[in-house]
């Protein structure tokens, strides 16, 4: 379970650029909700994922992962428990190491430093994960992962951030800068990964007919607030019209 | 030429080889070259010189490793905790370690590594063997740290100088891969700086001038003949082109090139190298507009 309680972030404090990023948030995200976002550009929606995941500090209030205070824990420590995708597919690899490396770094922290990070046993196991994609990646893994195409790098970062289930998996736009099938693809195959473990998600979109089809929750951002939570069947009667009307696109 | 001569040279690269082995790391690993180089080859001969002297040549090497390694953790500490950019980083350690070295050397520019008149005994004392044991030297070095870019922290290394952003964004600590990459790296370069020392027996306070391009120069020589395409090959391309660059530079002596124009020579060597890619688009994009 994720809580923010009174989350204010303020960029440019103090001169005329000033500009609350959030403000006052307070929000709880219950485990197993799949929770799609939407708001136009300076929203909120990126500033939102950012404190969750510590790459920007809180000017005031406190965020709780789990029970447990997360507010002022350094990013690389709260990263464990966390799984994160980029719209930008290079950002979640690494591009001169092969498939099974970038595969073994996903479960490196969980494991001895010194040890072999890539062994038959952790080839077979990763060979099985990315089967469940269908798209051959299983027989590419010694392909360094800046040869493989947008779509297929940002397949590999999903199942990355999952291999271990997290806490918490946090997408942000992971589609939108990918070609119209790739796209249909990784959100397939992020229902299916989601609802495997039953992984608590935030998706971040621009796309409303996507906001609308999947998850089972739907917030929507506006001048760092959240105005709009839509949760069960509130969400699932929400038509785009009814969201134009929530927000300016 | 000589067999001594191409035998000196042979074994001039192996020493030499560790330097690029050294710099492989920061230069293609971390994505980051790191100018501490200049300053750690020189505390690494002192350190084991003055451990030579008081009869202990081998732990002198040993101690050269960890002088280096301790040099580069300062370099690291300037870059992540007090926020200054890599490069000014690095030649702020080189530009104190002068002085620390000079302290090391007990204020004498060069220290002769000879006991009663007569050359201290050293690893590398013994001719015959000298070349087997620098050949094993740097197969362990190369063996180690292959296997080693194999384990969870050496995937945390790579991951770390080949996607920043994403590493920021994962369970690894950016900070403390800075500090291993730049100790490892600079370990082998002290260490290269005292097999030096004890093969030319003397260290010399000024011997660190230009030492961060001649390893490259190794690097780059050795990238373009073999063009590696993983951390393997990589790093036997270091050792091949540290070999390489050594026998054309005894050429060069030979063709009447003065010791001291060497430094050029590797300059504009790198320099050009590194701009050949660029070089070849505007050779291509004249050709379009012709």
């Amino acid at each position: 379970m994720l809580e923010l309680q009174n989350v204010t972030v303020i960029f440019n404090e103090g001169t005329t650029l000033e500009k609350k990023a959030l403000d006052n948030v307070s929000l709880t995200i219950n485990d197993g909700d799949f929770v799609t976002i939407l708001g136009s550009n300076g929203a909120g929606k990126s500033t939102f994922f950012n404190v969750i995941t510590g790459s920007i500090p809180v000017k005031s209030g406190k965020i709780f992962l789990d029970g447990q205070e997360i507010t002022h824990q350094p990013e690389h420590v709260r990263s464990k428990t966390l799984g994160r995708l980029f719209q930008d597919p290079s950002q979640g690899t690494a591009p001169h190491m092969t498939v099974e490396e970038n595969m073994g770094l996903a479960i490196s922290s969980h494991r001895s430093l010194f040890a072999i990070a890539v062994r038959k046993q952790e080839q077979e196991q990763f060979k099985q994960i990315l089967s469940q994609l269908d798209m051959g990646l299983e027989d590419r893994l010694k392909t360094p992962i800046g040869l493989l195409s947008g779509g297929q790098r940002q397949a590999v970062a999903l199942m990355m951030a999952v291999v271990n289930p997290p806490k918490l998996l946090m997408l942000d736009e992971h589609t939108a800068a990918l070609d119209p099938v790739s796209a249909k693809k990784i959100l397939e195959v992020t229902n299916q990964v989601i609802a495997k473990d039953r992984i608590t998600a935030l998706m971040i979109t621009h796309n409303l007919k996507d906001a609308l089809e999947n998850g089972n929750r739907l917030l929507i951002f506006q001048d760092g607030k959240v105005t709009h939570d839509f949760s069960g069947q509130a969400k699932e009667q929400l038509t785009i019209e009814d969201l134009v009307h929530c927000y300016d696109v | 030429m000589s067999p001594t001569i191409l035998m000196n040279a042979l074994q001039l690269g192996l020493i030499f080889a560790v330097l690029s082995i050294g710099e492989y790391i920061t230069v293609n690993i971390m994505d980051s070259p790191d100018l501490t180089v200049d300053g750690s080859f020189v505390s690494g001969a002192a350190v084991c010189a003055m451990m030579t002297l008081a009869g202990m040549p081998n732990l002198g090497l040993i101690c050269s490793m960890l002088v280096g390694a301790l040099c580069g953790c300062v370099t690291a500490f300037l870059q992540t905790k007090m926020k200054i950019q890599p490069l000014l980083a690095g030649i702020l350690t080189m530009t104190g370690l002068y002085s620390i070295n000079l302290r090391m050397m007990k204020n004498m520019p060069t220290v002769n590594l000879f006991i009663k008149g007569k050359p201290a005994p050293t690893l590398l004392s013994n001719e015959e063997f000298r070349i087997a044991i620098l050949l094993i030297i740097v197969l362990v070095i190369v063996g180690l740290l292959y296997v080693f870019f194999k384990t969870n922290l050496g995937l945390m290394l790579r991951a770390s100088g080949d996607n920043e952003v994403m590493v920021k964004s994962s369970s690894i600590n950016v900070d403390s891969m800075k500090f291993l990459g730049l100790g490892l790296s600079n370990a082998f370069v002290g260490l290269s700086g005292a097999l030096l020392a004890q093969f030319q027996g003397f260290a010399d306070i000024s011997g660190g001038t230009g030492m961060l391009v001649l390893g490259l120069a190794g690097i780059i020589i050795g990238e373009a003949i073999l063009k590696p395409k993983n951390v393997g090959t990589g790093l036997i391309a270091a050792v091949l082109g540290a070999i390489i660059y050594r026998f054309l530079y005894t050429i060069a002596l030979r063709l009447g090139f003065a010791a001291s124009d060497m430094n050029l020579v590797s300059a504009v060597l790198v320099a050009i190298t590194i701009s050949i890619p660029h070089l070849q688009k505007l050779m291509k994009g004249a050709k379009n507009n012709a």
